[in-house]
């Protein structure tokens, strides 16, 4: 069978060679790379312009971005039909591509993030590493600890308050070269669908401008929805603990900071959130008063096929729906979950929206394509194309995150 | 000690005066430079398609399919025709059943998911054929967006997939506005008409062209002013597809009409 036989139907006049290639994987390629780039400019509105209520969860997202930049790749890795030579994008690019650019603001950016997160996190490694060093008689465990922090203190062991003053600097600058790489990251993901000429529904100028904006809102309301679900963990063993230890934070205390937080960086969200639909609601206007050549068969998608899609799913329950939930007055953690969720729901629907729904008529402008999502796999290419390996995607970066957190615990105090 | 506005002022002197000269340097593009000394190139690969002579009969699609080892049965081809009906109602009913391979067989218009619609005769102004194949455009997409290099073009002007290169991402065929591309299904790396290359090099013509029993599809040299080809091209009035997304086609139709995709 063809590649992408399996899940396209056609109907009226599509070319013969014409199938939806491109399908979930690089739905959540962007979906992906957006929540990194969101969470890492959240953690860098409180490193670089100092916003101190977002203390708690910079820390956090900083983190949870890193464990996310592994995922960012595997979409396009699983997407590929030759992946042992996804490689050679890095070792043979070839410039005039957008997807050539890849390995280098990947890598850019993979490398500030991970030195940022060094200098977050230098002074705990430090002390790890000395206090398994003062232990006469290691445990193998101990041992292995012991050999991983000494690693990644990288031979520097000077925690003194001046050495210390030099790493926040260093955080700082860090953090402020990172905004920049992060939003070219993903503005160029926008622009690999942005510049295909042929592709009627992708192509505009605003797409990377649009992409960033939705990546960012994407970010922080996935910062925050993890934020919430392990405060929320920790209030439960904090509530199991106290009894033991009283000294540390009750259920209560922890509960007041976790609302602060989301109360904050829900405003945020908001004003992204205004940014996002304001740009996409252009375009959309544009396309519709320009009319192009192209113009009768985008509007028989966007106001017909994709109705549901676009307007009730990702405009209604994605935008509206979480804009009233959360400029309503005293946010609620139910609330700002419920929120979250949907605007989550809503730039996914916007990348399905973008994806599948640029794949929805033909070149031809003559004819349809539907897309299928296959569910349950029967071989490797409906397991990857499908919803199984969509799922894989998703997670992946919690895992990582939880052995992340291990080396670098997000709560506990360093600096 | 120069103060804040002499500062100000003399660098705008100086970055007005550095602008004048550097705008006058002019960046060359090697390629361009030596195109325009001596145009080395002795061939660029053209086709030409005559509507009015195609028939339909799928001959080419079923030649280029064995020539190309495209698996027969496999719902792609590198070339194809397809038909054109217009009704009295103005509507334009197209489609291409198999890519044409075994022709058309019936009158009634194939309209995707296992349908048929059935056209009076009587209802139709005009019908007529129109092969396709890759344009081997002079500003090919595809070629831009390569991420590796694996699809190239050559210096006569036929553009190439390196089968032992390509890494399967679907951006070339994502950035041909004619959906000439396509996957190989056994070699699982893009696939697209290549004007027969291994054949054109070696003084044969196309598959497709030697199985046309009507000479609605013809091969030629466009720098050669004495082939036959180059001569129709210029001297007639022909025509490209899509013109305006600027890929430069190279493939000439001869009875092109607005209702063509």
């Amino acid at each position: 069978m063809v590649h992408g036989e399996a899940w396209t139907v056609k109907e009226l006049f599509v070319y013969p060679n014409e199938y939806i290639y491109w399908t979930i994987q690089i739905v959540m390629y962007p979906f992906m790379t957006g929540l990194v780039a969101g969470a890492f400019v959240l953690s860098s509105l409180y490193h670089v312009f100092d916003v101190k209520k977002l203390k708690d969860i910079a820390r956090f997202s900083l983190v949870f971005s890193f464990a996310l930049l592994p995922v960012a790749m595997m979409p396009l890795l699983m997407h590929l039909l030759q992946p042992q030579r996804g490689i050679e994008v890095m070792l043979t690019p070839h410039f005039t591509s957008a997807i050539a650019a890849f390995g280098i603001v990947f890598t850019t950016y993979a490398m500030i993030v991970a030195s940022e997160l060094w200098f977050v996190y230098r002074k705990h490694f430090v002390e790890t590493a000395l206090e398994l060093r003062g232990i006469g008689e290691r445990t193998f465990a101990q041992h292995m600890r012991h050999l991983l922090f000494s690693a990644l203190t990288l031979g520097a062991y000077d925690i003194s308050e001046h050495a210390l003053e030099r790493d926040e600097k260093a955080v700082k600058v860090l953090a402020g070269s990172g905004i920049p790489v992060a939003c070219f990251l993903h503005g160029y993901a926008g622009f690999i669908f942005g510049s295909v000429k042929a592709n009627a529904l992708w192509m505009t100028p605003l797409m990377p401008v649009i992409f960033i904006c939705s990546a960012v809102v994407s970010g922080i309301a996935l910062c925050i929805l993890t934020y919430i679900v392990t405060m929320e963990i920790r209030k439960f063993l904090a509530a199991r603990k106290q009894r033991l230890y009283p000294k540390l934070p009750s259920a209560a205390e922890l509960k007041s900071a976790e609302v602060q937080v989301v109360t904050m960086t829900a405003k945020y969200l908001v004003m992204f959130l205004i940014l996002a639909i304001t740009l996409e609601l252009l375009d959309l206007i544009f396309r519709g008063y320009t009319a192009v050549k192209s113009w009768d068969i985008l509007r028989s998608v966007i106001y017909g096929k994709d109705f549901t899609n676009i307007f009730v799913i990702q405009y209604g329950f994605g935008n509206l729906v979480p804009f009233i939930l959360f400029l309503l007055p005293g946010l609620t953690i139910r609330r700002a979950v419920a929120g979250t969720l949907m605007v989550l729901l809503g730039v996914f629907m916007m990348r399905w929206n973008v994806v599948i729904g640029g794949q929805a008529f033909s070149s031809s402008f003559a004819g349809f394509m539907h897309y299928h999502l296959p569910i349950w796999p029967h071989d490797m290419e409906t397991y990857k194309e499908g919803l199984f390996g969509a799922l894989t995607v998703i997670v992946t970066p919690y895992v990582l995150f939880w052995l992340f957190n291990k080396v670098m615990p997000v709560f506990k105090e360093t600096h | 000690m120069i103060n804040r506005r002499d500062f100000c002022k003399k660098t705008m002197i100086m970055v007005g005066g550095l602008a004048l000269p550097l705008a006058a340097f002019e960046l060359f593009d090697p390629k361009t430079l030596r195109a325009e000394k001596t145009d080395t190139e002795k061939v660029r690969w053209v086709f030409l398609v005559d509507t009015h002579k195609c028939v339909g009969c799928g001959m080419c699609v079923k030649a280029c399919k064995i020539e190309n080892e495209t698996p027969y049965d496999a719902n792609v081809t590198r070339t194809w025709v397809e038909r054109y009906v217009i009704t009295r109602d103005g509507k334009v009913h197209i489609d291409s059943p198999k890519g044409a391979r075994d022709g058309f067989k019936t009158g009634k218009i194939d309209i995707g998911g296992g349908k048929f619609e059935d056209i009076k005769p009587e209802e139709i102004d005009k019908a007529f054929f129109v092969p396709k194949l890759c344009n081997q455009c002079d500003n090919p997409p595809c070629v831009q967006v390569c991420p590796v290099g694996a699809t190239y073009q050559t210096a006569d002007g036929v553009v190439l997939v390196d089968r032992e290169w390509c890494i399967g991402c679907g951006y070339c065929i994502m950035g041909c506005p004619y959906g000439v591309r396509f996957f190989h299904p056994v070699y699982r790396v893009a696939e697209k008409c290549n004007f027969c290359y291994h054949r054109i090099t070696k003084g044969m013509k196309t598959a497709c062209v030697d199985a046309c029993p009507f000479d609605a599809r013809r091969v030629g040299n466009i720098k050669d002013p004495a082939d036959p080809v180059t001569k129709i091209i210029m001297t007639e009035r022909v025509n490209i597809l899509k013109e305006e997304y600027g890929t430069k086609p190279q493939v000439f139709y001869l009875g092109l009409t607005k209702e063509v995709k």
